[in-house]
C-alpha cells in the first residue's frame, strides 16, 4: 500500500470488480436464505387462513390481525371491541423484559465495570468465568433453577434453616420468577458489550473529574456513564430483545398466569391446537415492535454521539 | 536556597516516600514551593516527578513522609477535597461535553449555579483567547486548542496551586514555544503556584522561577534556572541540563579558591574549587560547549590541541566536533555570527581549544 497511493489502489478495485460480487455471494445467500426468506413467509402465512389440524389455506384474510386486536364475540358476529387478552399479554411481555434488562442492567454493569478494572492479564479470566454457566443447554439451566427456586428447594430450605424466615418463599410461578429466569439467561450479552466500553474508557477523565471536586457518584453519573453509554444501550438491546421473545423461562418459571408472547406465538405452532396465520400475526406484531425499540434506541445513540 | 522569606510555603514535600510492592518511586524527598511561584520538577522518565505531582493531586497515597497543602497536612485528603487543579498530559478533556461545560464542570462541582458557573468559565474562556469555540466539542479542536481548554478548565476554579504534568509534550515545536511564554505570562497574572512536571530541560529553563532536577527518586538539585546551568552539583545535572562536555580530570593543586585541573595529556585548567575538593582528587570537570571557542595552531597561545572532525550548522549556532590528539571528542558551539563564524574551521583543521573565563565546573560527584 505505501507509496502505491489512490490510483493504484483504484485501479485494483476495478481488476477485482467481476470477482467481487462472487466473494459477496456467501453473505447474500445467507441474508435470503436465513433472513429474508423465514421473514417474507411468516408475513405471508400472517395474511393466509388457517387450516384445523395446523398448516394453512391459501385464502388472502386479515383474520389472523383481526382476532389479535379485536374480539367480534363467540361467533364473530358482534361488532367488535378491542380484544384485550393479547395485547395484555403483549404488554406483559414488554413489562416482564423490560424488568429482566433492569436487572441485568443493575448487576451487569458494576460486573463489567469490576472486570474491565482488574490487571490486564486477568481480565480474559474473569470473562471466562462469566460465560462458563453459559455452556450448558438454557433449557438444563432454567429447569435447575426451578429446582433452585421452589418451596422445597435449596434456597429456601437454607433460608428455613437460618430461621430468618418461618414459611417457605412462594418464588417459582411469579411474575418475579420469570424475571429472574430472563436475568440468567441474557446476562452475559448485557456484560460483554458494557465491559467492551468500559475496557476502552479513559480513566484520567476520572481523575480529571476528581480533580475538579467531583465525587464518585457524581463521577459515575455525569462522567463514566455517558462515556460508556453505547456499550449499555447494546447491551439492553441484546438482552430486552430475546427476553420479550422467549418462552422458556415463561413456561417454566412462570406458570400458566404469566404467559408472555413467546409462549403465546409457540403455542400456536405446536401440535393440532395450533393455528399458524394467528401465530405469524403475533411474530410480525412483535418484530414490528422490537423494530421500533430499536429505532428508539439508534436515534437516542446518534443523538448522543454528536 | 532561594527561598524569599516574605512568601508563605505553597506545598511543603517533607520526607516524602512512594513505594509500589518492591520498586522505590521516591527516595525521602523534601521540597518547599512557594507561593506564588513558577517549580518545575525536572527529570528523564521514570525518575519520580510524575509520581510526586500526582501525590500532590491525591491521585497516588503517600507511602511515608507528609504533604502539606499552606501548612495544612492534606494526606487524609480525596482528590475532589483538595484546592488543587491539574493540566494533564493528554488533556483529559470530558468528549461528551462542549468546552464551555468542560470548563465549567470544576465550579458547578464547587456548588456554583449553572448560570454563574458558565459566566466564570466564559472569562476564563476569554483568557485564553477560546470564547468563539464555546459550544464545540473537544473532538473539533485542534491540540493546541484542546491543550488551551484543559487550562482554561484548570485555572477556573481558581486554585491555589496548579499542577501541570507535561502540558506541552503533545505540541509540536513552535506551539510548544509559544505556549511557554503564555504559560509563563499566565502565572504572573493569575499569581497561583505552578508545578509544573516536565522531561524537556530546555523548557524548565525557559519558564521556571525554580528548578527540582530528579533522577531515580531523588531531588539531584535544586535552585533557579541559572544557578542549575551554571553551577551542577553532580554529573547527572550536568549532564541532563544542556549539552556539556565531562572529561575526568586530576586536582593538583588547590589554592585561593581555584582548583588546579590536570586533564590526561598534561594539559591544566585552572577553575573555581567547590566544597570537598582536595589536591590529588580524581574528579569530573564540565565545560559547557558555547564557553568553548576554537584558534588555529600555533595562532595564539598553547591549550588544549585537536583536529576538527566536523562542522553541524543547526542554524542558530554551529558545533564542531574536536578529536583531542589524546583524550576524549570535544563539542564545541560558536554562535552563527561574524564572530562566532571566525572560530569556525573546517574539518581536519589543527586547533587549539579554548576555555573562557570560569568556563569549567568541578564536579565531586
Amino acid at each position: 500500500m505505501a507509496g502505491g497511493g489512490q490510483t493504484s489502489g483504484a485501479s485494483q478495485s476495478d481488476s477485482f470488480a467481476p470477482v467481487r460480487y462472487w466473494l459477496l455471494l456467501p453473505s447474500w445467500l445467507t441474508l435470503l436464505v436465513l433472513v429474508l426468506a423465514p421473514v417474507s413467509m411468516m408475513a405471508l402465512y400472517s395474511f393466509l387462513t388457517k387450516e384445523f389440524r395446523g398448516g394453512v389455506v391459501w385464502d388472502f384474510t386479515l383474520a389472523a390481525y383481526d382476532q389479535f386486536f379485536f374480539d367480534r364475540g363467540l361467533f364473530g358476529d358482534e361488532p367488535p371491541k378491542l380484544q384485550w387478552t393479547y395485547i395484555s399479554i403483549f404488554w406483559r411481555s414488554i413489562w416482564q423484559a423490560g424488568l429482566a434488562t433492569l436487572m441485568s442492567l443493575l448487576i451487569g454493569f458494576p460486573t463489567a465495570y469490576f472486570i474491565a478494572t482488574r490487571p490486564e492479564k486477568q481480565r480474559a479470566l474473569w470473562v471466562f468465568l462469566i460465560t462458563i454457566p453459559y455452556w450448558v443447554n438454557l433449557l438444563i439451566r432454567t429447569v435447575s433453577m426451578k429446582f433452585l427456586l421452589r418451596e422445597q428447594g435449596p434456597l429456601n430450605d437454607f433460608l428455613l434453616s437460618t430461621g430468618l424466615l418461618s414459611e417457605p418463599l412462594a418464588i417459582v410461578n411469579t411474575n418475579f420468577a420469570v424475571q429472574l429466569g430472563l436475568f440468567y439467561s441474557y446476562l452475559p450479552f448485557m456484560v460483554l458489550p458494557i465491559y467492551a466500553a468500559v475496557e476502552r474508557y479513559n480513566f484520567t477523565l476520572s481523575e480529571a473529574a476528581a480533580d475538579l471536586y467531583a465525587t464518585r457518584w457524581v463521577i459515575l453519573r455525569r462522567i463514566i456513564l455517558p462515556s460508556v453509554k453505547p456499550g449499555i444501550i447494546a447491551g439492553c438491546i441484546l438482552v430486552f430483545v430475546p427476553s420479550l421473545g422467549s418462552f422458556l423461562a415463561p413456561d417454566l418459571l412462570g406458570g400458566a398466569k404469566n404467559f408472555m408472547i413467546g409462549s403465546l406465538i409457540e403455542e400456536q405452532f405446536k401440535g393440532n391446537a395450533g393455528n399458524w396465520p394467528f401465530g405469524a400475526a403475533a411474530s410480525m406484531i412483535l418484530l414490528t415492535m422490537v423494530m421500533l425499540i430499536l429505532m428508539i434506541f439508534a436515534h437516542q445513540q446518534a443523538k448522543g454521539g454528536k | 536556597m532561594h527561598l524569599q522569606p516574605d512568601r508563605p510555603i505553597a506545598v511543603d514535600i517533607r520526607d516524602a516516600v512512594k513505594t509500589y510492592g518492591d520498586f522505590t518511586a521516591l527516595k525521602h524527598v523534601s521540597l518547599s514551593i512557594q507561593d506564588n511561584e513558577f517549580f518545575t520538577l525536572l527529570g528523564p522518565s521514570g525518575c519520580g516527578k510524575t509520581t510526586l505531582l500526582r501525590m500532590i493531586a491525591g491521585f497516588e497515597d503517600v507511602t511515608a513522609g507528609e504533604i502539606m497543602l499552606f501548612g495544612q497536612p492534606i494526606a487524609d485528603l480525596p482528590p475532589y477535597q483538595r484546592p488543587v487543579n491539574t493540566v494533564f498530559q493528554n488533556y483529559a478533556l470530558f468528549p461528551h461535553m462542549s468546552v464551555l461545560e468542560n470548563v465549567s464542570f470544576g465550579l458547578e462541582m464547587l456548588g456554583q449555579s449553572t448560570a454563574q458557573a458558565r459566566l466564570r468559565a466564559g472569562e476564563v474562556l476569554e483568557m485564553v483567547q477560546l470564547s468563539q469555540f464555546a459550544a464545540r466539542k473537544p473532538a473539533q479542536l485542534s491540540g493546541g486548542q484542546q491543550q488551551r481548554v484543559a487550562l482554561a478548565r484548570a485555572l477556573a476554579p481558581q486554585p491555589k496551586v496548579l499542577l501541570l504534568d507535561e502540558p506541552l509534550s503533545a505540541l509540536d515545536l513552535k506551539l510548544r514555544k509559544a505556549m511557554q511564554l503564555e504559560l509563563k505570562h499566565l502565572q504572573r497574572e493569575t499569581g497561583i503556584t505552578f508545578i509544573f512536571v516536565t522531561h524537556d530541560q530546555e523548557e524548565a529553563l525557559t519558564m521556571s522561577d525554580r528548578i527540582a532536577v530528579m533522577s531515580a527518586g531523588q531531588v539531584q538539585q535544586l535552585g533557579a534556572a541559572r544557578d542549575i546551568y551554571e553551577r551542577p552539583i553532580n554529573r547527572f545535572v550536568a549532564d541532563f541540563i544542556g549539552d556539556t562536555n565531562l572529561i575526568e580530570v586530576v586536582v593538583t593543586r588547590v589554592e585561593n579558591a581555584q582548583a588546579s585541573c590536570q586533564m590526561t595529556g598534561g594539559h591544566v585548567l585552572l577553575c573555581e574549587a567547590v566544597d570537598g575538593v582536595q589536591s590529588g582528587a580524581r574528579v569530573h570537570l564540565s565545560l559547557r560547549p558555547e564557553r568553548l571557542f576554537l584558534t588555529q595552531a600555533g595562532a595564539g597561545p598553547d591549550g588544549l590541541r585537536g583536529r576538527v572532525r566536523e562542522n553541524i550548522f543547526i542554524g542558530t549556532d554551529i558545533t564542531t566536533i574536536v578529536a583531542l590528539d589524546q583524550g576524549p571528542s570535544f563539542t564545541i558551539r560558536a554562535s552563527n555570527s561574524a564572530r562566532g563564524n571566525a572560530r569556525v574551521f573546517a574539518p581536519g583543521t589543527d586547533v587549539v581549544i579554548n576555555t573562557e573565563q570560569g568556563a569549567g565546573r568541578l564536579l565531586v560527584s
